[in-house]
């Protein structure tokens, strides 16, 4: 369980979060939604320990966020953001080792070597184990990253737009991969989202974020409604029932 | 969990091409092992006239103090580099060096020419070290502490930092007379030729603490080179960690400054080649291969042009210009993509 209790980032004297309290239930995979600039990466990122806050705790399985030792927290819970940037020129093996290195700190078991074929082939990667990471497509990349942060094992996965740059198939193939972990592995599974069906589609949980407050939350099934959607995006938005899965409809 | 010792095995690097037996980096480390030896055994014998007993321990200093400076340049450049995530930036272009001869122009324009010969050197270097690490740990951790800023600033600051500190030296060293402004100035034009051996005990001896405690350090370095969120992700103390490897660099680039002067390029030198000739961006090759790259050129260079082309004062000129090229090199690959 992720529990956030009053949590605010400003920057500068623009307040980007804004006393966010909110109680997110472990297991199942929860999307946060919300227009451009509501706060969503900058809460993620603050849930996870990347950003600090000004105000306000988190617990993460009762941890306490900005006080737990940080590789304590790396065996509970991971987070993979969206910009990737680094100069390391690394095999996808060699990046999915780095996930086991909150238990073995560099020098790898026999039990951390086939966690790390494991996340491989959850991955599908197993061909590309040996390429280098500039070597790989925009959505292969994507893959390997995922595969990184599944190695590392967490009760609780964070991820911030995992679906950017994934074409149509790759986004699909990387929320059934989601579902399947929250599933089969009991992960907690936590991610921002832009596209509405895809949370509705995949998620068990919405939340909804905007200006930097929290706008709403709910199970999928209740979140995803017209009245509801508008009034977080402030835009007409329908909401159709087909094949027994909410759709939304916004492009007129 | 601490692995449990019968179960731990090699970390696998299916990655490297194999050469022979030898996986690429060993075979790299090999050849540059063998190549940092041929120059060293040349350095200390070719040319030799007169008693060993005398050229030995006189050649010796000179290979020690080289020996450092090579030591110190690379691992501070790559320690840099993997702390700051970028491959262009090194301490010398954000002017670490330029803040070096700041304080050592202070000393002398506040406590006079005197203080210079009056004071122990060793304990006036280890001073100087002190003061050092203090400013540029003031000075540059907000740079790379806090969220992460883009490179081009950084270089920005870097370059209007190291102008500020030089101006400021060239400042009072215009107002200082001018025998202590030739005395100053001796001990700031990079030479290999005329390293300054009088501070070699005090700098064997930081650079090996300092080399311990970057030892202890080493499981973490291949984590920081993902960069900032990744490192965190992965239960890595960021701040503590970082603090600590910018503060090893600053002691090293004291200890180079302090023994042939300021020099901008090298560092990016030996470390783009030690990166480019691995392959590989792990910091148990990068590291030993980037020193021994350094070895490779201070001694070998420096042997080469005393013995073969009698010249003196050359090397800094020509690995400068190497280090050039190679920064230009960077950054045009850099902005084409």
């Amino acid at each position: 369980m992720i529990v956030a209790q009053g949590v605010t980032k400003n920057y500068g004297t623009s307040c980007v979060v804004d006393g966010v309290s909110l109680t997110l239930p472990a297991g199942g995979i929860t999307s946060i939604i919300g227009p451009n600039g509501a706060g969503k990466s900058t809460f993620l990122s603050m849930i996870s320990r990347l950003m600090s806050m000004d105000m306000g705790t988190v617990t993460v399985a009762g941890l306490d966020v900005t006080k737990t030792p940080s590789d304590v927290l790396a065996r509970r819970l991971s987070i993979l953001r969206q910009d990737n940037h680094m100069t390391a020129r690394l095999t996808v093996r060699d990046l999915v080792s780095f996930g086991r290195y909150p238990y073995s700190k560099g020098r790898l078991t026999l039990e951390d070597k086939q966690q790390i074929d494991d996340a491989i082939g959850y991955l599908n990667l197993g061909e590309l184990s040996d390429r280098f990471l500039d070597e790989l497509s925009g959505g292969q990349r994507q893959r390997a990253f995922v595969a990184m942060v599944l190695c590392q094992d967490t009760d609780y996965v964070l991820l911030d737009e995992p679906l950017n740059n994934l074409d149509m198939k790759h986004a699909m193939g990387m929320m059934k991969l989601l579902r399947r972990a929250a599933n089969e592995l009991g992960k907690t599974v936590v991610l921002v989202l832009h596209d509405i069906n895809f949370a509705s589609w995949y998620s068990d949980y919405i939340v909804a974020m905007k200006n930097g407050k929290l706008a709403n939350q709910g199970p999928a099934a209740e979140m995803i409604d017209p009245k509801v959607l508008s009034e977080i995006y402030d835009m007409e938005i329908k909401v159709h029932e087909i094949g027994g899965q909410r759709i939304s409809l916004y492009y007129e | 969990m601490q692995p449990d010792p019968a179960t731990t095995v090699p970390v696998p690097a299916p990655s490297v091409r194999r050469i022979g037996k030898l996986s690429r980096p060993a075979f790299v480390l090999l050849v540059l092992g063998a190549l940092a030896l041929i120059s060293i055994i040349c350095f200390m014998t070719l040319g030799a006239k007169g008693s060993w007993s005398f050229v030995l321990p006189f050649r010796g200093r000179k290979l020690l103090a080289l020996g450092l400076v090579a030591y110190s340049v690379a691992v501070s450049t790559v320690l840099f580099q993997t702390v700051t995530n970028n491959r262009i930036l090194t301490p010398s272009i954000m002017g670490f060096d330029a803040l070096y001869v700041l304080i050592q122009t202070a000393i002398v324009f506040f406590l006079g020419i005197g203080a210079l010969g009056t004071l122990n050197p060793q304990a006036q270097f280890a001073a100087e070290v002190l003061v050092m690490v203090a400013f540029s740990g003031l000075l540059f951790q907000w740079l790379f502490l806090g969220e992460e800023r883009s490179l081009h600033l950084l270089v920005l600051v870097g370059i209007v930092f190291g102008i500020l500190f030089r101006s400021l030296s060239q400042f009072m060293q215009r107002l200082l007379d001018p025998n202590a402004f030739n005395v100053l100035q001796d001990s700031f034009f990079a030479s290999f030729a005329t390293v300054d051996t009088s501070l070699l005990v005090a700098a064997s001896v930081i650079v090996g603490a300092v080399t311990i405690v970057g030892i202890r350090l080493m499981h973490t370095y291949d984590v920081l080179s993902l960069g900032r969120s990744q490192a965190i992700n992965l239960g890595v103390d960021y701040k503590r960690t970082v603090v600590i490897i910018l503060t090893l660099v600053s002691v090293l680039v004291a200890v180079s400054t302090a023994l042939v002067g300021p020099i901008t390029f090298f560092g990016l030198l030996v470390a783009s080649l030690a990166h480019s000739l691995l392959g590989t961006s792990r910091h148990k090759y990068v590291l030993p291969a980037a020193v021994l790259l350094g070895i490779v050129c201070l001694v070998g260079g420096q042997t080469v042009l005393e013995r073969l082309f009698a010249f003196d004062t050359a090397l800094s000129i020509i690995i400068e210009f190497l280090g050039g090229v190679v920064f230009i090199f960077l950054v045009l690959r850099r902005a084409a993509r």
